[in-house]
Order: structure tokens, then sequence, then C-alpha cells
């Protein structure tokens, strides 16, 4: 493998939503800043939001809604367990990230008076802008990243950051997966935007790549933030989504919602009274789905012509456009029938629930030096919107910390430890592919963690996947893109064990689906009303404590917090 | 070795009449976000080198010449 040496002030790792908007904030505030952007794709179509986006899940616009009724809505939403500065943090720039995207370039829907149009999906308030063109999205982040002149470098895979005497990023490391060439970068900070963990359940198509996520987001930087030190957040709070069966697009409750779509029984009725993704909705889906009452629907059948016609625009030639040919094969119209639903497979994606890379409301991870933004860090429910406005605070904030600190010495043994890790699998002749490896590992996680969670069963899936660990480290990759593979195999392995122990650290059940544990099926507010932290001990190993929750400054009203587990259409049995 | 190679239908489809990837093109290779697309080097045309595709269509949508299509994969389908 050759080396390549590269400098920078600041790297960003993760050229997909918060990643191009964290580089651009930084060299807003220092033109002179020296800041790469580094992705394993291409930052032209990388990212969740690589064919665009529909809509803003979470716009929070005066006249519609308030900072502080999003706080509350969220805090209840996640069940209590928000730091609601971060989500303050995140609200209170809401508005102004929006109308600097417009500026950009970005199409909102508005109404006949030029103002926002917004939707109420959410069960208190309104918060969900659609974009019926959104799916220009990446070339205006493209041309900001020109207008600002960042360095950017696309398929280098980054897969370990380096370390100082006190624990501060001194680097990032990686290696170009059509090459092989192993990179060194020195840098003052980085900032990692790697996206969720979506490739850690198997989709029940048995196709491994169909996730809902896009494949790329297979939880790297989770992975590369823990063996840096950084703590994770909350991990147990899994994502799961409801999407059409076998295929990977939502359904989708921010779409249709607004048109007058929604989630449906066997019988064509309605079950829960609010579509927006949550841990209870989710739940009230898993029961509906296993009860005589399913499987569960997508009704839109009911709906005139015209607003059919809409939805469809707005579906297949945003986010997900494979959708149309999707029904098409199988011959679904939204006209006649009901499409059929199922749950996605698990993940972490804080941008749909809360947990990934702990982070305050500065955008700080744990370790001096190292930011994330976007689904990959722990601000909840945070969306596409929350990736922009945390890209932001970490761009600024990481400029600053530049500002204030020196270049550090790399330590060589840690730069060749890595360089002997990457190399490894492209030295062997015998051993299990990386697809074997990585279907063997998400077929675990599908068998032992999708909740319900049953402790033996976590127990049992702990065991195995020390056996498959093993196995992972004697895979072969007979090139560079296989060698992508087998690194990124080690992320979800990573991965599957940190939502693994989360889960068992957690003896209660809360979020409704997400972390249902069938031991512990009570809320235990008593002694657990905090969040989780995994870190790595001083042993190596992964480990778990407890962080008190920060004080609340928007108060929740005691009867206002059960909202979200009233969602069942009232008169049938919850 | 004890390797097999087993062989699997993609779903990328590329129209070798239309593709101009002997010219220099690389547009859909550079845009795949799973980089599974590869210039044959013998015929001088894109082709699907991994079945490992999220049918997201970036190579579909930005191809120049309309050579690309994508249908969903075959276990999906």
């Amino acid at each position: 493998m050759k080396r390549i040496d590269l400098e920078y002030d600041l790297v960003v790792i993760g050229g997909g939503t918060g990643g191009p908007m964290a580089a651009v904030k930084a060299k807003e505030q220092n033109p002179k800043l020296r800041v790469l952007l580094v992705d394993k794709a291409n930052v032209k179509r990388s990212g969740a939001i690589s064919m665009g986006m529909d809509g803003l899940n979470n716009a929070v616009i005066p006249g519609h809604a308030t900072a502080e009724q999003y706080v509350k809505e969220i805090t209840i939403a996640n069940d209590g367990i928000v730091d609601q500065e971060a989500v303050m943090a995140y609200a209170a720039n809401s508005f102004d990230m929006i109308q600097e995207l417009d500026k950009w370039g970005v199409k909102f829907e508005k109404d006949e008076t030029g103002d926002y149009a917004v939707r109420k999906v959410h069960h208190l308030g309104s918060y969900v802008l659609p974009m019926p063109e959104g799916h220009n999205m990446k070339r205006v982040l493209y041309r900001q990243l020109k207008r600002t002149r960042v360095e950017v470098t696309n398929r280098v895979v980054c897969t370990r950051l380096l370390t100082g005497a006190n624990g501060e990023i001194t680097g990032v490391m990686g290696f170009d997966c059509r090459t092989a060439d192993f990179y060194v970068i020195r840098c003052k900070a980085a900032i990692i935007a790697t996206g969720a963990a979506g490739r850690m359940g198997l989709p029940s198509s048995g196709y491994l790549m169909g996730t809902y996520e896009n494949p790329t987001n297979c939880g790297d930087g989770h992975a590369m933030a823990y063996h840096a030190g950084a703590a994770l957040a909350n991990l147990e709070c899994y994502q799961i989504n409801p999407l059409i069966k076998d295929y990977n697009g939502p359904a989708c409750a921010y779409v249709t919602g607004p048109f007058g779509g929604y989630t449906a029984n066997a019988a064509g009725e309605r079950f829960i009274d609010c579509d927006y993704w949550s841990g209870q909705m989710m739940m009230e889906f898993y029961r509906e789905l296993q009860s005589g009452n399913g499987p569960v629907f997508l009704k839109l059948d009911h709906l005139a012509e015209e607003t059919i016609s809409e939805i469809e625009v707005i579906l297949h030639t945003n986010e997900r456009p494979s959708r149309g040919r999707f029904h098409e094969n199988r011959g679904n119209d939204y006209r006649k029938e009901m499409i059929e639903m199922h749950i996605s497979e698990i993940g972490f994606c804080s941008g749909h629930s809360s947990s990934g890379i702990w982070i305050n409301a500065q955008g700080e991870t744990t370790v001096p030096g190292l930011y994330s933004a976007g689904d990959c860090a722990s601000v909840p429910h945070n969306y596409m919107l929350g990736a922009f406005v945390y890209g932001k605070i970490c761009g600024v904030n990481a400029a600053a910390y530049c500002a204030a600190n020196t270049l550090n010495e790399l330590d060589d043994a840690q730069v060749q430890a890595e360089h002997d890790r990457i190399e490894a699998p492209l030295l062997r002749t015998e051993g299990p592919t990386p697809f074997q490896v990585e279907y063997k590992t998400r077929r675990l996680v599908n068998d032992y963690l999708q909740p319900p969670k049953v402790t033996r069963k976590y127990q049992i899936g702990l065991r195995r996947m020390d056996e498959v660990r093993a196995d992972a480290a004697h895979m072969v990759a007979t090139n560079p893109h296989e060698l992508m593979r087998a690194m990124e195999t080690h992320s979800i392995i990573d991965c599957a064990e940190m939502a693994a122990r989360a889960s068992l650290f957690r003896t209660e059940s809360r979020w409704g689906l997400y972390h249902y544990s069938v031991d512990h099926p009570e809320r235990d507010d008593a002694n657990w009303f905090c969040h989780s932290l995994l870190y790595k001990n001083a042993q190596g190993h992964m480990a778990m404590k407890k962080k008190e929750i920060e004080p609340y400054i928007v108060p929740i009203d005691e009867k206002e917090m059960d909202a979200y587990q009233r969602l069942r259409v009232v008169g049938e049995a919850a | 070795m004890t390797m097999a190679a087993t062989i699997t239908q993609v779903p990328v489809k590329v129209d070798s009449e239309k593709c101009i990837a002997e010219k220099g093109c690389t547009v859909c290779v550079d845009v795949c976000p799973l980089d599974v697309l590869a210039i044959d080097h013998v015929t001088g045309k894109a082709f699907m080198k991994f079945d490992e595709c999220w049918y997201c269509l970036p190579c579909e949508k930005d191809c120049p010449t309309g050579a690309v299509h994508v249908d969903i994969p075959f276990l999906l389908r």
C-alpha cells in the first residue's frame, strides 16, 4: 500500500448533508483555514440525500411554530430523554438555515402569499415543509463547496482517528477504495458526519444493500469515534421505520399524511391517529402487524385523482425515485388498492430516533477537537435540517478550535497499527469473504437483536458476535473494493456489539418498539430517567454508564408528557 | 484456494450503443455511492461490476446519453 501524507487544519469526514455544510461554514468563518472534506463515495451524489429530499420534517418557522414548542414536542416524542439545550440549539437556528438554503436555491413549497406552506404531521405542532423540487439538494451544496473553495477528496474511506497525549484529535486515517493507498492526514480537528449506522440489520428481502439508509452509511463514524475514546449515547434507542414491504422507501407519513393518506390495517381502518415516526408509533405498527388485523398498509385509494398524481410526483422523483418502478413491477396502483407495508431492519440514526455519538449543543464530542453532526450524532429527531444546523454549529466551533490550537505530532505506533489492520485482508489468500462475514453478522442482528428484546437472546447474540469477530480477523480481500467492504464489516460488527451492550444495560422499556425489553416491559423513570453512555474503558472494552438528564429549559407539564403514549385510535384495545 | 465465483443477474443495464465511456466519460462510475460500476477495458463500456445496488438512480439520471437503466434488484422485485 502506498502511503499518502496530508496536512490540514480541519478534516470533515462525510460529504452527504451535515459534512458539506460544516466545511462551508468553517471556511466562511476563516477563508484561510485549510479544510478537507473526505467522502468514501463522491460528494456530488453521496449520503442519505443522494437523490435529494422530499421535504423538511422539522421546520421551526415563525407563525407556524416556536422553538419552545418544538423542544417540547421532541422531548415528549422521545420519552423525556433529551438534552433540551441541544434540541433548542437546533430549533433556534432552524429558520435561519431554511432562509439560507432558500437563498442558495433550494425550492420549498410556498402558499399564494409567499409564506412557507407548513403542514401538520407531528402529534402536537406543525413542522413539515414539502420540497416538491428537492431533487437538486446535492447540486446546491456542491455549488457552495466550490464557492468557499473547500478541498474535496472522494473515494477515501476513513477508518480511524489519531489521538495525542491528552486524548485530543491529531489526525485521520483511511484508504482509497480504488487503489488501496493508505492516507494519513494530520489535522487539528475533525468533524464526523458519516450518517446513520444503517447496515446493521438485514432487510427482510435478504438483499444486503436494500437497506433503508444509503448502505455507504454503515457505522464507520460510530466505530471510529468509539475507538478514539468518544462516548456514544442512547444506542439502545434503535431506528426502526415503517416502509413499503420489500421497498426501502418511506411509506410515508410526512408526504402522504398532509394530503390525507394514512397507515391502515387490513380492514382499511386507521389504528393510529398520528403517523409521525416515534417509538410508540412503531410499537402500535408492530402490534397491528402481529395481530389478526395485520398486515399494515399505506392507504391512498380514497383520495382524489389530482391528489394521488401530486403524491406520485413527489414520491417518485425525490429521495427514492426508483419507487415508481418497484410499484410498476408489482402492479401496485395507489388509486386502486392499499400498498402493503412492513417494518425496517434496525439501525442507529438520530435523524429519526436519538442514538449516536454523544454531542453537546456546541457539536463537541467527549474527545477534544472532535465534533459530530447529522444522523451519526446524538441530537434526537434531527432529520436533514438538523444535520445542516449542526453541520453549521460544528463548522463554526471547529474553526474556532483550530484557531486556538496547534498541530500535534502523530503517534507512529497508531499509524503503523492501522496500516497493518487495513493491509491484512489484501495479504491473505484464504479465509471468509467480506460478503460472507457481513451477511452472517447482519443475519445474527436480525435473529437476536431485532425487538422485542429478550435478555437471553441478547446474551447468545453477543456470544455469536464474538465468533464472527474472530472470523472477521481472517477476511480476504482480492481488490481495494472488497477491502472497503471488509473494513466496513468491522464497523458493522462494532455497531452490532454496541447495540447489544447498550440494550442489555437499560433494564426497562422505553421509546416504544425501539427499546421494548420483554424482561423489563415497564418504563422505570425512578432508575432510568437518564441517558446511557457507551465508551471504551481502560482495558479497551465496551463499558456503559448513566448520564443525568440535563435540566430542562422548557418545562413539560405532567399531563403533556404522555401525549405520545396515546397514539392508538380511541375505541380499540391498545 | 477454496473460493467460488457465483454468478448473479445485476440490476444495472448499460446500453452499449449509447454508452460513450470509450470517449472518456465516467459519469455513472463517478456518481455511484457504492462504487459498483466500472469501465470494461476491452469493450470500453460501463458495466456493473459488483451486485451491491441501492437502486438510488444517480447513474441513470446523470448519464449524458441515457445509456443506463436501473432495475429493482431481483430479490426485491
